[in-house]
């Protein structure tokens, strides 16, 4: 396979909602038109200057809507343009940012838009991913229920103390607090409080899962000659790759899938990176209990297998670590199902450009975006970059 | 012969699959329903899932009544080792958009892409009325036949139709599926007859609208040299593209489809003639709207498969289309094709692919 003759694709304008557990303020078309227009206000362009609209959500029963995207084609500027709706679980927001990239990458088009969203207050998560089919396994309780075996599982394989999990979700939720978009900020968060929070899906206590939000996240790709015009410092997009593997199956690594090795192994060759412990300077991982993070560590090819945890535990993946994991405050501070992948995508990128704010890793130059969903089968994954990536 | 070069790369359909489609199929579920179309299509190449370097579908959690209903018929592709993958909560007809487009990023050198929807679980009429803005018009629950016939009846009062040319597109429809062994309904009687029966929906009668289906289908895209090896004649993609328009039926000319003319324009369709159409057309009067906006004469010949008229597997109908207008050119029975499908309320998405076959 020849990609010789993509176009270089740049991020050149961000746009997030203030994430929050009801956002009755706006209807759907208001909350993806919010992120949309302030991603447009960084780039400095208007919905004029875009070719075309890829937007991506989680399934439309969580807000009870059928393709929703028909109805927001209005509010996203779409209307006389071509507009795709992107739908793979929970790595939704990944693989949409990745789709309006191919767009870019084939010069099919020039700038895209590029949005994903969850209004989960429009209805409940927990309904929508529990509907009865006669014949097929329910999902247990929630998806906590599903991850907690898996949790388990690597404890016992990797010795890890039962400390790990409690330590990740202090550090995001301290992180969030730097965060303006943040959807919980939790001003009195101590280690203790963490520690102490109710057991819900065993190891997984309250203060390790992820909030429901209502939420967007909104990005402008655009081509070289976008780039030159870009008003701020664009992101560069090195590599990107989407992968999936079954859900369930007698071979399954659950708690390492395949899919993410593989994943990863092409978003790095594709940007060049033989090291990524050494040559990554911050990751925003897709974090929805606090144990996956030293699971994903290892997935990720940052840790040698069984080693996650340790650097987790020494300080590594801290916002002033070797290794900052998560400085936005992750999903574990804001979790807008069909958007958290995008954010992922998008704190990426804001790293790069040196526009995180209070969050942001000093010299950040490489940042890795990763998302999952389903039952650890589907990832999507990018790496960006400062500098314009050499041909 | 020569083609544009509008894109950076030659791709083509090199094969299509579909099932039998049927009013019900309550005793398969849609793993089932779709495994003997992945392994026709695949079989037509000699590919195997694992030669596959991109995998795309398109479905609807709300056909299925349950969300993430795609994971379960990705088991049924076999995805391991893990597989290049990605899905469109649309018709096929865009999955199909997706992989072309990774195809041309030069990522991947082949592509399979397939769609299923089962329409018998629900009241599809009903269903669909859940696509609608869901704070002004979902709340009032019109159906899905409801609003055709509002186009219907915007069409015939702009004097661009009757209730006999209707009928007359019905029966050339349901005629032409008598040669389509997949089509669920085949034959029809005279327009004559048909205008004999009472409205279902002013100005609708039953022939004006689509079965109601179960059904799946998958094609395989490949690029340049790989397609030529792959298949004795590709169908070729000439142009490839697609437009939505507002949802609002207020604020649309329903007599009308700009969508489908910037589409067919931006595809190459009105440079270069074609000899077949494979149109997306659920109801009768959509092909009316349809053939206006892409300019097709009487020397067009439309849905030789019988189109959505004949069988109607909601989210696998517009790749049909595709499908049907590639298989006929590569039986040598067409020169020059477009193919249409559509998404939403009246004719709201829609998109154009011209399609061709080298020189016999």
């Amino acid at each position: 396979m020849s990609s010789a003759h993509k176009e270089p694709v740049a991020v050149t304008g961000i746009g997030q909602t203030k994430h929050a557990a009801a956002r009755r303020d706006v209807s759907i078309a208001g909350l993806v038109r919010e992120a949309a227009q302030r991603a447009l206000d960084d780039a400095e362009l208007s919905w004029t200057d875009i070719d075309a609209v890829v937007i991506g959500k989680a399934p439309d029963f969580f807000e009870g809507v059928m393709m929703p995207e028909l109805y927001l084609a209005d509010a996203l500027g779409a209307v006389g343009k071509p507009m795709l709706r992107v739908h793979t679980a929970g790595s939704v927001g990944g693989s949409t940012t990745l789709v309006a990239t191919s767009l870019v990458a084939a010069r099919v088009h020039r700038t895209v838009l590029t949005v994903a969203f969850e209004k989960q207050s429009e209805s409940n998560a927990m309904w929508g991913l529990s509907l009865p089919i006669p014949f097929q396994q329910p999902l247990l309780a929630g998806a906590g229920g599903f991850f907690a075996p898996h949790i388990r599982a690597y404890t016992r394989r990797t010795g890890a103390p039962d400390t790990i999990g409690s330590l990740v979700a202090y550090k995001d939720r301290r992180n969030a607090l730097k965060n303006p978009y943040a959807h919980l900020h939790e001003w009195d968060i101590t280690l203790e409080k963490v520690r102490s929070a109710p057991m819900l899906w065993d190891p997984i206590r309250y203060s390790e899962t992820c909030p429901s939000s209502d939420g967007a996240c909104a990005m402008v790709l655009t081509d070289t000659r976008g780039a030159a015009r870009s008003p701020r410092p664009p992101a560069w997009v090195h590599g990107g790759a989407m992968r999936s593997e079954p859900t369930l199956f007698a071979g399954k690594d659950a708690v390492s899938p395949q899919a993410g090795k593989d994943c990863a192994a092409d978003v790095y060759r594709q940007a060049g990176i033989t090291d990524p412990r050494r040559e990554i300077d911050a990751v925003e991982m897709y974090v929805p209990f606090s144990w996956y993070e030293p699971m994903w560590l290892e997935n990720l090819g940052f840790a040698t297998e069984g080693e996650g945890w340790k650097l987790t535990e020494s300080g590594v993946t801290e916002l002033d670590g070797d290794l900052p994991v998560n400085p936005s405050g992750g999903v574990l501070s804001s979790n807008p199902i069909g958007a958290s992948g995008m954010i992922r995508f998008a704190e990426a990128a804001l790293q790069v450009r040196g526009e995180a704010g209070e969050h942001q890793v000093d010299g950040a130059r490489k940042a890795l975006g990763h998302a999952y969903g389903g039952g650890s089968q589907f990832f999507s994954m990018w790496l960006v970059g400062a500098d314009r990536p050499s041909a | 012969m020569t083609r544009d070069q509008r894109y950076p790369r030659e791709i083509a359909i090199v094969a299509f699959a579909q099932t039998d489609h049927t009013r019900s199929s309550a005793e398969l579920s849609e793993v089932e329903m779709l495994m003997p179309v992945l392994r026709q299509v695949l079989g037509q190449t000699g590919l195997h899932t694992g030669e596959i370097d991109f995998t795309c579908s398109g479905s609807s959690d709300y056909l299925a009544g349950r969300a993430f209903s795609f994971t379960m018929a990705l088991d049924g592709v076999g995805a391991w080792p893990p597989i290049s993958e990605s899905h469109v909560e649309m018709d096929g007809a865009w999955a199909l958009y997706e992989a072309w487009v990774k195809i041309l990023t030069g990522e991947a050198e082949t592509a399979l892409v397939y769609a299923f929807g089962k329409s018998s679980p629900g009241e599809l009429r009903d269903v669909l009325s859940r696509q609608l803005d869901p704070y002004y018009v979902a709340p009032l629950w019109p159906d899905s036949v409801a609003l055709a016939a509002l186009q219907a009846r915007t069409l015939i009062d702009a004097g661009e139709t009757d209730e006999r040319a209707l009928a007359g597109i019905a029966a050339r429809s349901r005629t032409a599926a008598q040669d389509n062994p997949h089509a669920q309904l085949r034959g029809s009687a005279a327009p004559d007859v048909l205008l004999e029966a009472d409205h279902l929906v002013q100005p609708l009668r039953i022939h004006d609208t689509p079965p109601v289906s179960d059904g799946a289908a998958a094609v395989v895209l490949a690029a340049g040299d790989t397609a030529r090896r792959l298949t004795d004649r590709p169908a070729w993609i000439l142009g490839l593209d697609h437009r939505i328009e507002a949802h609002s039926l207020g604020v649309r000319d329903l007599t009308d489809s700009p969508s489908t003319r910037l589409a067919a324009e931006r595809a190459g369709l009105f440079e270069t003639g074609v000899d077949t159409a494979e149109l997306h057309a659920p109801f009768t009067a959509q092909e009316i709207v349809l053939r206006k906006a892409l300019r097709l004469d009487d020397t067009v010949r439309i849905n030789p498969s019988g189109g959505a008229l004949a069988a109607n597997p909601v989210m696998a109908a517009g790749l049909i289309r595709l499908g049907e207008a590639a298989a006929r050119i590569s039986r040598g029975d067409s020169d020059r094709a477009v193919a249409h499908a559509t998404s939403g309320p009246c004719l709201q998405q829609n998109l154009v692919a011209v399609l061709e076959g080298e020189a016999q």
